[in-house]
C-alpha cells in the first residue's frame, strides 16, 4: 500500500478512468510502494518533485500527468481537472516558478522541478493576498475555476507586464469562468497587483 | 492514451541515440500530450529532451538565433527580438495563453500539428492522419480551412503565428539528425500537401530542430503581426499578416509579408511585396497590392470569406505600419 492508502492497482484503475475511457492495462510487475527506492518496471519511472517545498517521490505510468499525480497521488485536490486539454486553465500550477496546465505536463517531464499548487500559496491560516482579493471581491460564484485563476494571478502579478485592466484581462485569458465572474476577478487582481 | 516507454535525454547526442521508429520527442507537450490524449498521435517511445541545453536567444550581426527549446514566453519577452524584430514579439504574444507560452518551445511551435477538427477527430476520416482514408472538411465543415496552396486530398491551415513571422522574414530552422546537421529555408522546410498530406515538413525520422536562425534585417525594426479571430485572446488565427516595412522618404523601398490562417503553410506574398516596392504606401496603392493577397484562392464552402479578409488584412497592416492608419 501507497502512503496515500491507495494500492497501485487501484490508483490504475482510477487513472484509467480519468484517461478519457482509454484502456489501460497494469504492467506485469512488483508494486513497489511510492518510495522511489523502487527500480521502475518496464513502462514505469522514478520521479521525485518538489510540491510546495516538500520533497515527494512517485513512481509512475509515463501516460500520468501532473494533474493526475498532484490530485490522484498526492491528494492535493486544490487543482481541478476541467477540459483536461489545455483549453480552461482550471489545472494551472507554477513548475519552477511558472505558470502552466498541469493536465499537459507528464508527471515523468517534471523530475526533479519545484511545483506550487493553490495549497502552497497561504501560509498557515494567512491567506495570500491574492486568495483574499478573490474572497473579498467575491471573484468566484461556483470556484471550479478558482484555484487556476488564483494560480494565474499570481503569476502575472509577479511578471508585472499587466498594469492596466485590459492587460490583465489578456494575460488571464487562459483561465476560462464559465459562471463569469471576469469583472470580480480583475477587480481582485487590481487590488493585489497594489499589495506589496 | 496509449502505453509508451518514457527516457530522458541529457543531451543532443543522446536524444538522437534514443529516437526511432515510433518515438516522439517531448518538449513543452502541448500538442504531443494533447494530442496523445485524443489517440491522434501513439507513439511507441516519448524522449523527453527538456534536458538538452537548447534554449539561448542571442543576436549579433548576422542577426538572430533563437534555440529551438526556447520558450515562446521566452522569445516574446526577449528585449533584443521586441527592439530587432517587433513581429515575431507580437506573433507570439498573439499566440495560446501564457500558461501555454510558459510551456510550449519554439521547436515546437514550428511542428504544431493543425487544429483541423477532422484531423483531431479520430472517428472521422483523414488523409493526413490516416493516409488514403479521405477528407471530409472538402465538403463539411470548412469556416477554418485553407484558401491556399490546398489539394483535394487536404485542406488544413498550418496553425502557428510564429512560422507566419519567420517565412515573412526569410528565417532557416537547423537540423540535427545522426547523419549530421543541416540547414533550410523555414518557407521551403514546409511542404504542399499535395497527395502526401501526413508529411508536413522535410524532417527526417529520429532528426530534431535545433536552432532558429533570423538574418540580419534592420528594417525590420518597422514590422507588425496583424491577426484577425473570432475573439481578441487564447483563438487561432482566421487570418494573420507578418509585413516588414523598408520606407525610406515616404516610399516602400523593400517589403516582407506573409499570411496566416489561409494557407497549408505559412504563406509569403512576393507578389504583393513586388506591387509595393517603388510606390507611396497610400491607401489605393496599398489596396491595389494587396489585392494580389488572395491570387490562385480555392475557397471552400464556408471560407470564402477569407478571400476578402486577407486582403483588407494585409491592406491594414501595411498602412497601420507605415503610418498611415
Amino acid at each position: 500500500m501507497s502512503t496515500d492508502g491507495l494500492s497501485r492497482r487501484s490508483f490504475f484503475g482510477r487513472a484509467a478512468v480519468a484517461s478519457a475511457g482509454s484502456v489501460l492495462a497494469a504492467p506485469a510487475v512488483g508494486a513497489p510502494a511510492d518510495t522511489g527506492t523502487a527500480p521502475p518496471g518496464e513502462n514505469l519511472v522514478a520521479v521525485a518533485i518538489t510540491v510546495n517545498g516538500e520533497r515527494r517521490e512517485l513512481t509512475v505510468d509515463p501516460r500520468v500527468t501532473l494533474l493526475d499525480a498532484l490530485r490522484e497521488r498526492l491528494g492535493l485536490t486544490g487543482t481541478k481537472k476541467g477540459c483536461d486539454r489545455g483549453q480552461c486553465g482550471a489545472c494551472t500550477v507554477h513548475v519552477d516558478g511558472r505558470r502552466v496546465v498541469s493536465c499537459l505536463t507528464l508527471a515523468a517531464s517534471v523530475h526533479r522541478r519545484e511545483v506550487t499548487t493553490v495549497e502552497g500559496l497561504a501560509q498557515g491560516d494567512r491567506l495570500h493576498p491574492v486568495q483574499r482579493a478573490f474572497v473579498e471581491h467575491d471573484a468566484f460564484q461556483c470556484g471550479f475555476c478558482t484555484s487556476g485563476q488564483i494560480m494565474s494571478a499570481v503569476a502575472v502579478i509577479r511578471d508585472g507586464r499587466a498594469t492596466t485592466d485590459d492587460e490583465v484581462r489578456e494575460a488571464m485569458s487562459g483561465n476560462i469562468c464559465r459562471c463569469g465572474a471576469y469583472p470580480n476577478i480583475v477587480a481582485a487582481v487590481r487590488q493585489a497587483r497594489r499589495e506589496p | 492514451m496509449r502505453a509508451f516507454t518514457f527516457a530522458a535525454a541529457r543531451d543532443v547526442e543522446q536524444a538522437l541515440r534514443l529516437a526511432g521508429p515510433g518515438s516522439a520527442f517531448l518538449a513543452g507537450g502541448t500538442t504531443l500530450v494533447d494530442l496523445m490524449k485524443l489517440d491522434v498521435l501513439t507513439p511507441q517511445r516519448v524522449i523527453d529532451i527538456n534536458g538538452l541545453d537548447l534554449r539561448g536567444i542571442s543576436t549579433d550581426h548576422n542577426g538572430l538565433r533563437i534555440g529551438a527549446m526556447a520558450r515562446m514566453a521566452d522569445v516574446a519577452t526577449d528585449r533584443d527580438v521586441a527592439d530587432h524584430y517587433p513581429v515575431i514579439a507580437q506573433a507570439l504574444l498573439g499566440s495560446a495563453s501564457g500558461q501555454v507560452r510558459n510551456m510550449a518551445s519554439i521547436g515546437g511551435n514550428l511542428l504544431q500539428r493543425t487544429r483541423c477538427g477532422y484531423f483531431r477527430d479520430t472517428a472521422t476520416p483523414c488523409n493526413k492522419r490516416q493516409p488514403g482514408s479521405g477528407c471530409p472538411a472538402q465538403t463539411g465543415e470548412n469556416r477554418d480551412h485553407a484558401i491556399l496552396g490546398t489539394s483535394t486530398a487536404c485542406v488544413a491551415t498550418h496553425p502557428s503565428d510564429l512560422a507566419v513571422a519567420l517565412v515573412a522574414l526569410g528565417a532557416k530552422v537547423r537540423l540535427r539528425g545522426t547523419g549530421g546537421t543541416r540547414q533550410l529555408d523555414l518557407g521551403e522546410f514546409y511542404r504542399l500537401p499535395g497527395d502526401t498530406p501526413h508529411l508536413e515538413n522535410q524532417l527526417r525520422p529520429g532528426e530534431l530542430v535545433t536552432d532558429v536562425l533570423v538574418p540580419a534585417l534592420p528594417w525590420a525594426r518597422r514590422s507588425i503581426y496583424l491577426k484577425i479571430r473570432d475573439r481578441s485572446s487564447f483563438e487561432f488565427a482566421l487570418t494573420s499578416a507578418a509585413v516588414a516595412l523598408d520606407l525610406r522618404h515616404g516610399t516602400v523601398h523593400d517589403a516582407r509579408i506573409a499570411v496566416g490562417g489561409v494557407g497549408t503553410r505559412p504563406w509569403r506574398l512576393t507578389a504583393v511585396e513586388k506591387a509595393l516596392c517603388g510606390r507611396r504606401p497610400t491607401e489605393d496603392h496599398v489596396q491595389a497590392a494587396a489585392a494580389h493577397a488572395a491570387d490562385g484562392a480555392r475557397p471552400l464552402r464556408h471560407n470564402g470569406f477569407k478571400v476578402t479578409l486577407v486582403q483588407r488584412t494585409v491592406t491594414r497592416a501595411v498602412l497601420g505600419l507605415a503610418g498611415r492608419r
